[in-house]
This record gives C-alpha cells, structure tokens and sequence, in this order.
C-alpha cells in the first residue's frame, strides 16, 4: 500500500521518474501548497520502496497489507 | 527495511518538519539515505555528532534528533577534527557543501584528509552557492550560467572526489540522488570505515543552478543525473560522462589510533 503525506509532498516528483514499474503518475490533484500529488496505482506497485528512499521530503510510504 | 514514517519517527525532530528545503532539492534524498544507513548498521545516535558548515547542504543536521554543530563557514572540518580528536569513541559525520567544503574550506579538506582522522564526510555538489543567490561555486562545470558568471563559466572545475582520492583519503565514493540505495550503501561502508570517508553526492539545485541554466523541468533535471553519469568500470568507454561509484577502498593508519599509541609510548 503506498500512502503519500500531502502535508509534507512538495511535488517534485523524484518518485513518479524513479519508478521502474509506472506505479505513481503526476495528476491534477493539488495539496493545500498548491503542488501536484502523484496519483498512485497500486496494482502496479512492486514492492521496489526505490520511491521511498528517494523521497526528499519523508511524505511517501510503502507498506505491505 | 525500515518504512519512511518509522525512519522519521525514530530520528528526526518534527518541530523542524517538513524541511525548508526547496521542492527538487536533493539535500533531503541525502539525508533520508544518510538514516537509513545509520538504521541498517544500528548506530546509537547518542553516539554520534553531526557536525556542518554553513550553505543548504549544512542545514541538514538541524533535523536528525542527534547532537549537531553548526559552525562557521567552511570550517566544518577543523570543527569536528577537535570533536574526534576530543573524544575518539564518538562518530562523527559531517555535512558539507561544495562552496563550504572546496570553497572557503579547501584548505581543512585537504589537511583533515592529510591526517587521515576518522570522520565521514557527506559532501553535497549542487555546482553552486545555493543558500547566497546561485553564485559560481569551485565546481559550477564550464559553460553553466550563475549569478557572477552571466555569459558562462570559464574556470576549470574542481573534481572532489579525485581530489580526495589524490589527497589520500582511504574511502572514496560518488553518486547521484539518482542513485538512493547505491548512495546509502556508500555511506554505510564510509560510516564503517575507520579512517577519513569522503562520500560525494551530486545534487540538484532547481532553484538557484537549474533555473539560471534555462533548465525547470524536474524531469529533465532528474534525467541528467542518470545520462551524464556513468559507473567506473563503464568510464573508459564514455570519457565525457561523470564516472559515479566506489573510488577508493583501502586501509590507513587512523590519526586518533596513532595518537593513542603515540601517548603510550613516550607517559612514563
């Protein structure tokens, strides 16, 4: 389950290109600083965390169910 | 392997959060691998100092739950050589910029590396003074527009990694924030290591170097990291590219070791 604090997300997007499975998109969805949140897929999602680890900001978990 | 919620639970403080840092700084990618390699060797971080410069990359300290020190510009080095030299058993690690560390402080680099004492060096290259305005730093590459070189930078760069490496540090790493879980192992082999680990992260600045080099797509930025950088077993065959890796890996006589043998030797 990928989660993503829109509280800390400043909508850089490191996580959407580092992504080798396409599980997280750019979208048209805005956070209160007025940046765009990843859209999440988790059909799509390996388990890979390389998102997690880029993160510059600490707002992007991925957990198990 | 340890989730970013417990990561930030666990070490940083979250008065200080979310960081001040702009959007696409790679400082944070920096210091998010720089936990999760204290994490995985299960370092005490009452054990450890965190000690930094002045510029963007030494504002990195102020959000691990750790002991910091925040000192003058450029003297990051001279500064946390009196911690190790004070107190041995401590770790010290210090966060440096390319202005803070090849700048003003050239000259503690090489001379905290001459003595080989046992600090891990995290030194951040966003190719420019960030925190001052985007002015060309000792590493900005030829060609690239700053605020004090407006129609392009002739000065030869300096390249920190070599320059470590020739200066005779015994662990010598570089990589991108391209390059997470490489980056991390690099720091935790320069936290294991027990003498002068230089590890050279190449950076991005969006605000001040990016966008001055006519560059504002996070995209693009992310992309260059990856194509302008090649692996040193790779770099023979492509010579204008970065070469990124493990450097240098050897062992040295650590200077606080020696200073203790020293003492032992000549107390009556």
């Amino acid at each position: 389950m990928i989660r993503i604090s829109e509280e800390y997300c400043k909508g850089c997007g490191y996580c959407v290109f580092a992504c080798p499975t396409d599980a997280l998109k750019i979208s048209n969805k805005i956070n209160f600083r007025g940046v765009s949140i990843p859209l999440i897929d988790e059909k799509a999602c390996k388990m890979c965390r390389l998102c997690e680890m880029i993160c510059p900001d600490f707002a992007i978990v991925v957990e198990e169910e | 392997m340890i989730s970013n919620k417990e990561l930030h639970d666990k070490y940083i403080k979250k008065a200080m959060m979310p960081s001040i840092l702009c959007a696409g700084c790679g400082n944070g990618t920096v210091l998010n691998a720089t936990l999760r390699a204290i994490d995985v060797l299960d370092m005490d971080l009452d054990n450890m100092v965190f000690v930094s410069g002045i510029g963007c990359s030494s504002r990195l300290n102020a959000y691990i739950n750790a002991d910091a020190l925040h000192a003058t510009h450029g003297r990051a080095l001279a500064f946390a050589t009196g911690i190790k030299a004070g107190n041995p058993k401590l770790d010290v690690v210090v966060f440096t910029g390319d202005g803070d560390c090849a700048g003003i402080g050239g000259n503690h680099f090489i001379h905290a590396i001459r003595r080989n004492i046992g600090l891990t060096v995290i030194a951040i290259n966003n190719y420019t003074y960030g925190m001052t305005g985007g002015q060309m730093s000792p590493t900005t590459p030829q060609k690239s527009i700053s605020t004090t070189s407006p129609y392009g930078a002739i000065d030869h760069p300096f390249d920190l990694a070599e320059l470590a490496k020739a200066a005779g540090a015994p662990y010598v790493a570089r990589w991108t924030i391209a390059h997470p879980l490489q980056l991390q192992r690099a720091i935790k082999k320069g936290l294991k290591n027990n003498g002068f680990s230089f590890i050279e992260v190449l950076s991005p600045c969006p605000t001040s170097f990016w966008r001055r080099n006519k560059v504002r797509n996070f995209e693009t930025i992310y992309n260059w990291y990856k194509e302008n950088t090649v692996t040193i077993k790779k770099a023979k065959e492509h010579p204008d590219k970065i070469p990124i890796g493990e450097l240098k890996n050897i062992d040295k006589d650590e200077w606080t070791d020696l200073w203790k043998s020293l003492v032992s030797e000549v107390r009556i």
